[in-house]
């Protein structure tokens, strides 16, 4: 399915560009020791080298340059034994010294591939045209003074990977799948937290627009810093509407830097950025070339978990789960490491089932999510054995269901305190049903008469007799042969 | 390559140096005098010449992923021109 | 009786040790030389009392038999590039103002460690861009050496304070920085020893840089013996700079046996330019003769890429510098303009703070580096950069080191050159060939110019052969027997 903007004139195609910026997890900068964790009191994660100082000079952090490989082997990626670190110079407040560490004509990674899946279940390949690693800035915070602009260099200096995409995406759905992809293949490698809020995944969208069937590109606009998949796609909505409304009135779209506003849904261009900037990158004279050996390399693919492509295959192709049940469990590692538990040794459409419904339905509620459950994967999974042997229904597995939650209880000793054992025993079932089938003739006379409505009814008096432990397959069946119907 | 005062400008942009406009001229005369002189390298066969990046034939040293730097805002701020600690302060930018 | 200040540091090192001297008197010695040689400018700032107090301490840890070694009680002086702490800090740049480091360089810590004392804070060229030192914030600085017309002469730069304080006995050693010649030229122009040790011998971590693939420490003395011991104190493998050599610091002093039997010195013949004085070919020709008579071989080779090596340099290095000068922005320390705007406080802040020749090099080097220019220049020159470095390869394959003049010329008067960018740069026309290819290298004086000016020779070696630089470097010492003295050292303000 395209998406098409019908403007005036024409159809109207997108064409969507990504550049991820990914906050890299270490303990430390990429080119100094100082500490990375968000939050702390500004300036104080800050040493003399993140400050520029006169004289100061960079050493890389070993496993910025591991996290890198990493996640460029996760995106199926070409590494780049030989890779060159160059100063992007330009001029601003969060940027202490004039220039940005950043990798140009020899990036650490080279072209990889994506897979994303859409909601019509079709999948698509978007190509990477690479990952480097760069210097993060600091913070420019313009609202603490009237006339002044506040300065905090704590992030100044983190290690950042910028993950491009070819622009081979068109749609907004297309451009959300793909950076919730990244951002999920990025969780599993434990690379970046992909935190968009807290700013450690940011996107930048490069949108432009042709008429359907106009090969070449038209002029793109990058929208920079979107906070979120939904702030992206609409940012991408508007810019797109702008664009083709601006080609068919007769005028030009300017190629330039834009800021999104939330509260508006619209973009504005961004002020600081309206000049070209030439960035006279040239290799940085105080580091030398990356060079990695294929053993290294090889190491670090050793190390790599199972990645959402590889982990939703085997739940299709081993587990027999749909491949939307399989998308939606893979799409977190710490959610698919849940299910495996819960699923081991049972039924895992079932399993499939109790997670995406019952324990997802019960952690939105309740806002929390799977790293806050209140039910451990083993118990969940001990709940489903309980149904699975008969020992207790359906229906009172969720009764069950609920208490887990609250208690963060075992479902046995739930189960032998509250005495919800299934009643299979066919005499007590049959005295139920009698029972019921004797206090409510006239009903029993609607079923004699082919009222399949009624037997539903009988069950569920039956169940309420029961305490709902009756097994309700059991009662239907006898309530059927008892008064035919 | 000869510059024109309106490159001299636009460098002076690229390098945030204020020249002033009557000094623009004489600048981009001393400037092109430089730039002919430097031109002789295109006389100079490097065919196939890979460019030094690095004097010193080593590979890249690196550190261990340790924090060992920070905390040390006083320090980092000494010398600030205008600040309000914790923070430096410059005029206010409109983005 | 010598004056402490006139010893040199191997003859006050003697003293020191036999306990007919001590610290805290060399040390004065110094400290009251410079103050009656104001009139050279040739520091910036003074530090009698951190000097007094540290000789103190050396002096203590001496009688407790806790000497650190050669250096231990020496006065330095130390080029005002170098980031020490507590001590303003201000690369003879006005945008550096009030800068006091809250941190002291690798090369400073390391000669504190050995315990020797540092005096003060030696003039330059503007972060050290410049070979005659006239384009300091603080004024040029005066050569001690001076002839009848009375004019005043330049030191030579970029380390002309360093210079000149050593020639004129105001320390008994300093240290410079060496760029493209910025230690060697003005070792000549004083008449003194100046070496820069191979790239990535000392480390670069604290010293403000200016174009960081050529930027080396070195030491600037009275004799190539102190210029070992120098070394000694301030080499090493610096784990804080990525482009510090992971190599063992060999004895320095230990290489120097006087015998170079056997040696090869080549001649190139590319040093010998068209136009330059017959004194220059002079003092060459006597340099090889002086090495012949020690025993050596010389060899003629060849340098066939040498006239390429200035202006490579002059694309190289400011492309560099417009990069490492961009953290002058009036935001963090030093000099701010205030604007309207923060592109206006930086455009205002660094067209008040820096000086004419720092602007030309940066724009130049903004220029080199942008969209368009590239490769053209700044490719292009890093591709000779490798030919010239494959040059002194192929000749070492002939030869154990290299013998050239240090400068076309003696020390000129100040304001002469001064029209012509180009003109000022042909100073440091034998020396930056050396630093294109990271060669350690070395300027001895070799006698005196026509005119009564002292004229060095330079000493090229292999990569980290140090050691042979200052063994054939002291042998020509000797032999050249240089005593003559420079006779301004001193007189008021």
């Amino acid at each position: 399915m395209s998406y098409i903007i019908k403007g005036e004139t024409a159809d109207w195609e997108l064409v969507i560009g990504l550049e991820v910026h990914a906050q890299v997890i270490s303990n430390s900068k990429l080119f100094s020791g100082s500490a990375t964790s968000f939050g702390a009191g500004p300036n104080s994660h800050v040493s003399l080298v993140d400050a520029a100082m006169p004289g100061m000079l960079p050493v890389i952090n070993a496993h910025c340059i591991e996290q890198a490989v990493k996640t460029g082997l996760g995106l199926n990626a070409a590494i780049n034994r030989h890779s060159v670190f160059e100063r992007k110079n330009y001029f601003y407040a969060d940027l202490p010294q004039g220039y940005q560490i950043s990798q140009f004509l020899h990036p650490i990674v080279g072209e990889g591939l994506l897979e994303i899946q859409l909601k019509d279940g079709t999948t698509r390949e978007i190509g990477i045209e690479r990952l480097h690693m760069e210097q993060d800035a600091g913070k420019s915070i313009h609202d603490k003074d009237p006339r002044r602009t506040f300065i905090d260099l704590n992030r100044a200096g983190v290690c950042l990977m910028e993950i491009v995409s070819h622009p081979a995406m068109h749609s907004p759905e297309e451009a959300g799948a793909y950076v919730r992809k990244v951002r999920s293949i990025v969780r599993y490698l434990e690379t970046c937290d992909g935190n968009m809020e807290e700013g450690s995944m940011r996107a930048d969208v490069n949108v432009s627009v042709r008429k359907v069937g106009e090969t070449g590109l038209r002029t793109r606009t990058e929208t920079k810093n979107v906070n979120s998949v939904r702030f992206m796609m609409q940012a991408i909505e508007f810019e797109a509407q702008r664009h083709v409304e601006m080609w068919e009135s007769g005028g030009e779209v300017k190629q330039e830097t834009r800021l999104f506003d939330p509260d508006t849904g619209e973009t504005r261009p961004m002020r600081s950025k309206e000049e070209a900037h030439d960035y006279r990158y040239f290799p940085d004279p105080d580091l030398l070339p990356i060079e990695l050996t294929q053993a290294y390399i090889d190491d670090i693919k050793a190390t790599m978990p199972e990645l959402p492509d590889q982990k939703k295959k085997r739940f299709m192709d081993e587990l027999g789960l749909s491949a939307y049940d399989a998308d939606v469990l893979v799409a977190e590692r710490e959610t698919a490491n849940y299910f495996e538990v819960v699923a081991k040794g049972r039924d895992a459409k079932v399993a499939a089932n109790w997670v995406i419904s019952n324990l997802f339905g019960a952690l939105n509620a309740a806002e929390k999510d799977i790293s806050t459950s209140p039910v451990s994967a083993e118990n969940l999974g001990k709940l489903l054995g309980l149904m699975a042997d008969d020992t207790i229904s359906g229906r009172i597995a969720k009764d069950v269901f609920e208490i887990m939650f609250e208690t963060g209880d075992d479902p046995e000793k739930i189960v032998e305190d509250k005495g919800l054992k299934q009643i299979t025993d066919t005499g007590a079932i049959e005295a139920a049903v009698d029972h019921a089938i004797a206090d409510n003739p006239e009903q029993a006379e609607e079923v004699r008469q082919g009222n399949g409505k009624a037997i539903g009814w009988f069950v569920g008096q039956v169940m309420q007799k029961t305490q709902g432990k009756a097994n309700p397959q059991a009662v239907n069946k006898m309530l059927r042969d008892k008064l035919g119907g | 390559m000869s510059l024109d005062t309106d490159t001299v400008r636009k460098i002076a942009v690229l390098a945030r140096i204020k020249i002033e406009d009557k000094k623009l001229s004489p600048l981009a005369d001393e400037l092109n005098n430089i730039i002919g002189w430097v031109e002789q390298l295109s006389e100079v066969d490097t065919d196939g010449v890979a460019p030094m990046t690095s004097v010193a034939e080593m590979t890249m040293p690196s550190r261990e992923d340790v924090i060992t730097d920070g905390d040390c805002e006083d320090r980092v701020l000494a010398n600030a021109p205008d600040k309000v600690a914790p923070y430096f302060t410059v005029p206010k930018v409109v983005e | 009786m010598t004056n402490p200040n006139e010893l040199t540091i191997a003859k006050a090192r003697d003293a020191l040790v036999a306990g007919d001297l001590k610290s805290t008197e060399l040390t004065q010695s110094c400290l009251d030389a410079m103050s009656g040689a104001r009139n050279l400018n040739a520091f910036i700032t003074e530090t009698p009392e951190l000097a007094l107090e540290r000789a103190g301490q050396s002096d203590a840890r001496r009688a407790k038999g806790e000497s650190r070694g050669a250096l231990e009680g020496i006065p330095v002086a130390v080029k005002d590039l170098y980031c020490t702490e507590g001590v303003l800090t201000t690369a003879a740049s006005h945008i550096l103002d009030g800068f006091v480091p809250e941190y002291e360089s690798t090369v400073t810590e390391n000669l504190r460690n050995a315990g020797s004392v540092m005096t003060g804070k030696t003039n330059l060229d503007e972060f050290a861009m410049g070979s005659a030192n006239v384009t300091s914030h603080y004024g040029p600085v005066k050569n001690p050496w001076k002839l009848d017309d009375g004019k005043d002469r330049v030191p030579g730069g970029s380390s002309g304070g360093s210079a000149a304080a050593v020639a004129a006995n105001l320390s008994l050693a300093a240290i410079g920085t060496d760029t493209g010649g910025s230690i060697r030229q003005p070792a000549s122009f004083c008449g003194i020893v100046g070496m820069k040790p191979t790239y990535g011998r000392c480390s670069r971590w604290g010293t403000v840089a200016f174009a960081s693939s050529l930027d080396q420490a070195g030491p600037m003395t009275k004799t190539v013996r102190d210029a070992a011991i120098m070394l000694q104190g301030m080499a090493g493998h610096d784990k804080k700079d990525s482009t510090s050599a992971p190599m063992m610091v060999p004895d320095f002093e230990a290489a120097i046996t006087g015998d170079i039997r056997g040696m090869k010195i080549g001649i190139p013949k590319e040093y010998r330019i068209d136009g330059s004085p017959a004194e220059i070919d002079t003092i060459w020709q006597k340099g090889a003769d002086m090495f012949r008579d020690a025993g050596a071989e010389i060899v003629d080779i060849t340098l066939p890429h040498t006239k390429y090596a200035l202006p490579t340099y002059y694309i190289v290095a400011p492309a560099e510098a417009s990069s490492n000068l961009a953290r002058y922005d009036g935001v963090r320390y030093g000099l701010r303009v205030d604007g309207d705007s923060l592109d206006e406080m930086y455009e205002n802040t660094r067209a008040e703070g820096f000086g004419d020749e720092v602007k030309r090099r940066v724009l130049i080097g903004a220029y080199v580096l942008s969209a368009g220019y590239y490769d053209a220049y700044y490719v292009k020159a890093q591709q000779v950069r490798s030919r010239i470095a494959e040059d002194f390869k192929k000749a070492f394959e002939q030869v154990d080191c290299i013998l050239t003049p240090t400068a076309p010329s003696t020390a000129f008067a100040i304001g002469e050159k001064m029209d012509d960018p180009i003109a000022m740069y042909m100073n440091d026309v034998f020396t930056v060939p050396a630093s294109m290819a990271g060669l350690p290298c070395i300027s001895v004086p070799g006698g005196l110019g026509d005119d009564g000016l002292p004229l060095g020779l330079h000493l090229i070696t292999k990569p980290f052969d140090e050691e042979t630089l200052f063994r054939a470097g002291d042998v020509l010492e000797t032999q050249a027997d240089f005593t003559a003295k420079p006779t301004d050292v001193g007189g008021g303000e």
